[in-house]
């Protein structure tokens, strides 16, 4: 149930965070239809390592969608043509014979490039550390069952949750936002009641670190909701907004 | 040096070790925490938990990790859930029973307080990370949901969703930043620690390379935190993530740590099976399913027909049949012992013919389709995603891949190694779980040894230690980034012909088929000498492109390699010591008339600690004696 085709690819290859990127091109052949898109790449760095060429530069970890380690922009679209798939998840059966893909890095001034592919995410780190938590020291805990969350509520929340941290929002977005990645995580707390107690000074820090970082603002494209491998929706912006109005209006 | 390692557990009833402890230790005061700097190499459950713990009580602490951030790390992969003895369900679950379900799981093979400690402490977990928000599933009603999970006859297990060691993880990410907001944790993404700095025969610091830069820097402390994960990645294929390794283990073990029980490997029986030689790693398929699918491969050899087509009296679901009692929920060494052999008795299905069915047919009648897509939707997603596969319509093909290693640097009761000043937390220890360790209780140890182990002895150190004044200027620093360096500039000189991932999918057959999950002496001598002559190869024929000043993924591989190429050899001389076999160690030459496992309790109830002795030399084996004086070793059986 697997077929073998071959595969073009224009990749983007930049030297280093200074050096001048540029699209380079490459075929693999004997592509099968079962191996994932960093198959696909891991065949042609092997082949680029026996030709003593530098192999391509990209961030891996789990290979299963859930670290947020990958990320690359797949004929223009992050993480590639597969909703709510991240680019390890992608598999090559989603091809033909003779395609050509051009992959590239995220790109966005907040995020900029290590190494081909690879980009430096650490923006986001600091976002949650403004304030993306639950104040509660080891030790401090009640006993689970006190807090009481009704499933629906905890279940709305963990939608928001469930972000990986990835990056892909802001790839796709027109202003580069990280709106969607931002408001996820004041959704998820938001929406608990282990998060309430601090969600006015946690939303106003993490929105100030956000534009302090470099990204633009959110003005609706929902590109971000589009893109977002684990489905995350753009009501987690609205959520946003309406905590920092709420914390404006009376901090 | 003594030929047997003492845990230094504490005297008392096994209920009243871990209070009389707390009772004893010395306590750092308050103000002089600060004073001390912690190093926690490693992200995950463990170390997380461990730096924003220590960091909140008052610790500098500097945190490490190979990812681009330390929500990345490999626990966040898991997914089935967490135990702990907290008997919501009321169905009968005790501290008692967890400890003692968690002892005969691992075979015996484990050290009776630590895995009491472990099941007393699992409430506390839960409650802690309830309170950071971690999502764990509700009832209607708004209570905490459990289920039951690999084997446990109750239901002990949270969870939330299939993402539970995501939800964990970012919990203890989220403190963590909180701390690093707070000036208390320094953190080091994208870092590998090449080395361990041993002063006056205690740990002091580390070596560790910027990935991005390729510089090599050096860092002190009072105290050497290890919780780097576990090394199934020696095998090539397994479902660790692709950074999991052993190197910040095994420079310890060259530094002094012993090696505990190196050979003991889970092989988890729910994998999607291997599709192509290009496969890079494999994706575990939660064994939740196991609660109600139902495992078979045909009765017929070679039967090639569809599965709808194989009708009820020409399949055999054999795990019902061999084990009547526990059926489809044996644990882990036992159902993959039994899909090896199904397939190795020609048996197998799909085009490989390595793959047994997991089929939720009857679940599903049972149930209805949305039951079985409220509580597995998002790994029937994820399989038809990898396989192009409905698992909704056709049963998914499984098989067996190296998961979890039980083994790793050993640890006393306080979870230190045998240098004093490093301690080992979560995989990267051996401590809990013997020779096989049962379902959802990885991130419970993780978290355990993390939140609520080792914020206690730690302190005990620090407070009864005396330590010089020591700084990165120390000769011993010099010497280990020496040494770091000239290993990166030989790996780079080679310049050979076979890549760093060709070596490492070589050692991977080499270990999966010799130290794998059937193992015997004639194999194990066998792989010893194989894997020293790819060793040799190694060093004379890896091609490492690039250089060192930039990053460069093969590099940091090429590193890794040369290390699991000479822990395969550690592994083998285990596996080949062990004469008896003992969970996920499954020796051949060692089984009963109706082949399951037997356990040699006179000879082998013992911990083997293996002293590294230098390039040239054997390794000498020190033992732990297991003592058992509130279980009855008895004879796992599932039937
Ligand atoms: C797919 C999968 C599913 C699982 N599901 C479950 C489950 O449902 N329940 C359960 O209980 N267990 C489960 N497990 C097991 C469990 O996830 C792991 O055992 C556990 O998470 C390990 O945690 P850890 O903190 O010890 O190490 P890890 O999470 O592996 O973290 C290791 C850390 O060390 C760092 N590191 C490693 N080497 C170096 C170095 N040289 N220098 C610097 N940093 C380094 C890494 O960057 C990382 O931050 C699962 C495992 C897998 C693979
Ligand atoms: S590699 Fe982890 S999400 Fe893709």
């Amino acid at each position: 149930m697997s077929h073998t085709m071959t595969i073009h690819l224009r990749v983007w290859r930049q030297a280093g965070p200074e050096a001048r990127g540029r699209f380079v091109a490459y075929t693999v052949r004997n592509v099968n239809s079962n191996m994932s898109f960093l198959e696909l790449l891991d065949v042609l760095n092997e082949k680029l390592i026996h030709n003593g060429d530098d192999p391509i530069e990209f961030d891996y970890d789990c290979r299963e969608g859930i670290c947020g380690s990958c990320g690359t922009v797949i004929d223009g679209v992050a993480h590639g043509p597969q909703r709510r798939t991240a680019v390890c998840q992608l598999h090559m059966r989603h091809y033909n014979d003779g395609d050509t893909i051009v992959v590239e890095p995220w790109r966005a001034t907040a995020f900029p490039v290590i190494r081909d592919l690879v980009t430096d995410r650490s923006a986001f780190d600091r976002i949650v550390e403004a304030g993306g938590y639950v104040s509660v020291d080891t030790g401090n805990a009640p006993d689970a069952n006190t807090i009481i969350i009704p499933k629906e509520e905890l279940e709305n929340a963990f939608d928001f949750a469930a972000c990986i941290g990835c990056g892909a929002c802001v790839a796709a977005c027109p202003n580069a936002s990280a709106s969607l990645f931002t408001g996820a995580k004041i959704a998820h707390l938001a929406g608990l009641p282990q998060g309430k107690p601090e969600r006015k000074e946690r939303v106003v820090a993490m929105v100030k670190q956000m534009q302090i970082e470099g990204f633009g603002d959110c003005s609706n494209h929902a590109e971000c909701e589009a893109v977002c491998p684990k489905g995350i929706s753009i009501s987690a912006i609205a959520i946003m907004r309406r905590e920092y109005i709420k914390a404006k209006i009376s901090p | 040096m003594a030929q047997t390692l003492s845990a230094k557990v504490p005297p008392g009833r096994l209920q009243e070790k871990w209070d009389t402890y707390k009772n004893q230790i010395k306590l750092v005061n308050p103000a002089n925490k600060r004073k001390h700097t912690i190093i926690v190499v490693g992200t995950g459950l463990a170390g997380g938990s461990a730096a924003a713990t220590l960091a909140e009580l008052g610790y500098m602490v500097k945190s490490f990790c190979i990812q681009d951030s330390a929500r990345r790390a490999h626990s966040i992969a898991a997914q089935g859930g967490i135990n702990a003895a907290k008997n919501y369900p009321n169905d009968g679950d005790t501290i008692w029973r967890l400890f003692y379900d968690t002892i005969k799981g691992g075979d015996y093979r484990s050290r009776e307080a630590n895995v009491y400690r472990l099941a007393e402490i699992s409430n506390e977990i839960i409650d802690q990370c309830v309170a950071q928000g971690v999502p764990f599933a509700r009832e209607y009603g708004g209570h905490l949901d459990n289920r039951s999970f690999g084997g446990a006859q109750v239901s002990r297990t949270f969870y939330a969703r299939g993402q539970t060691g995501q939800q964990l993880l970012l919990g203890a990410y989220q403190a963590m930043s909180r701390q690093i907001a707070a000036g208390q944790i320094s953190m080091y993404e994208r870092r590998e620690m090449l080395d361990l700095v041993v002063i006056d025969g205690q740990a002091r610091g580390i070596v560790t390379r910027d990935l991005v830069t390729g510089e090599i820097e050096r860092h002190a402390a009072d105290a050497v935190l290890l919780c780097t994960g576990g090394y199934g990645n020696v095998y090539y294929l397994s479902t660790n993530a692709k950074n999991s390794n052993v190197t910040a283990a095994w420079r310890c073990h060259r530094r002094g740590a012993c090696f505990a029980n190196p050979s003991f490997t889970q092989i988890h029986p729910t994998c999607i099976p291997v599709s192509g030689d290009y496969q890079s790693k494999l994706t575990l398929m939660s064994e939740s399913l196991r609660n109600d699918g139902r495992v078979w491969v045909p009765m017929k050899k070679g039967d090639t027909r569809a599965p709808r087509d194989i009708p009820e009296e020409e399949r055999d679901y054999y795990l019902e049949r061999r084990y009547p009692s526990f059926g489809n929920l044996v644990p882990r060494d036992v159902a993959s012992r039994n899909a090896k052999y199904a397939c190795d008795e020609g048996r197998g299905v799909g085009n490989t013919k390595l793959a047994v069915f997991l089929d939720f047919r009857d679940a599903m009648q049972r149930l209805g389709r949305a039951r079985i897509e409220e509580r597995y939707g998002n790994l029937f997603e994820m399989y038809e995603r990898i396989t192009g596969e409905n698992p909704y319509e056709v049963p998914m093909r499984i098989y067996p891949a190296v998961h979890y290693t039980m083994g790793g640097l050993w640890v006393d009761y306080e979870l230190m190694s045998t240098v004093p000043g490093l301690f080992v937390l979560g995989e990267a220890n051996f401590s809990d779980h013997g020779a096989n360790r049962l379902g959802a209780s990885a991130l419970m140890q993780g978290l355990a040894d993390g939140y609520f182990v080792i914020p206690y002895t730690l302190g005990n150190y620090i407070a009864s230690t005396p330590l010089s004044d020591v700084d990165i200027t120390h000769d011993a620093f010099t010497q280990a980034e020496k040494d770091a360096s000239a290993r990166i500039s030989k790996l780079l000189s080679v310049q050979g012909t076979k890549t760093v991932t060709e070596f490492h999918r070589d050692l991977g057959s080499i270990m999966w088929d010799n130290v794998g999950m059937s193992r015997n002496a004639e194999c194990l001598e066998s792989a010893i000498g194989l894997i020293s002559s790819l060793r040799k190869e190694f060093w004379n024929n890896v091609k490492v492109p690039g250089d060192r000043t930039y990053y460069n993924k093969n590099l940091e591989f090429a590193g890794r390699m040369a290390d699991f190429l000479e822990l395969g050899e550690l592994m083998a001389r285990d596996a080949l010591m062990r004469n008896e076999s003992a969970g996920g160690h499954f020796r051949e030459e060692y089984q009963t008339s109706d082949g399951e496992g037997e356990r040699n309790d006179e000879d082998f109830a013992f911990v083997g600690a293996w002293e590294y002795r230098g390039r040239d030399s054997e390794p000498m084996l020190r033992k732990e004696d297991l003592e058992f004086e509130n279980v009855e070793l008895t004879t796992r059986s599932y039937k």
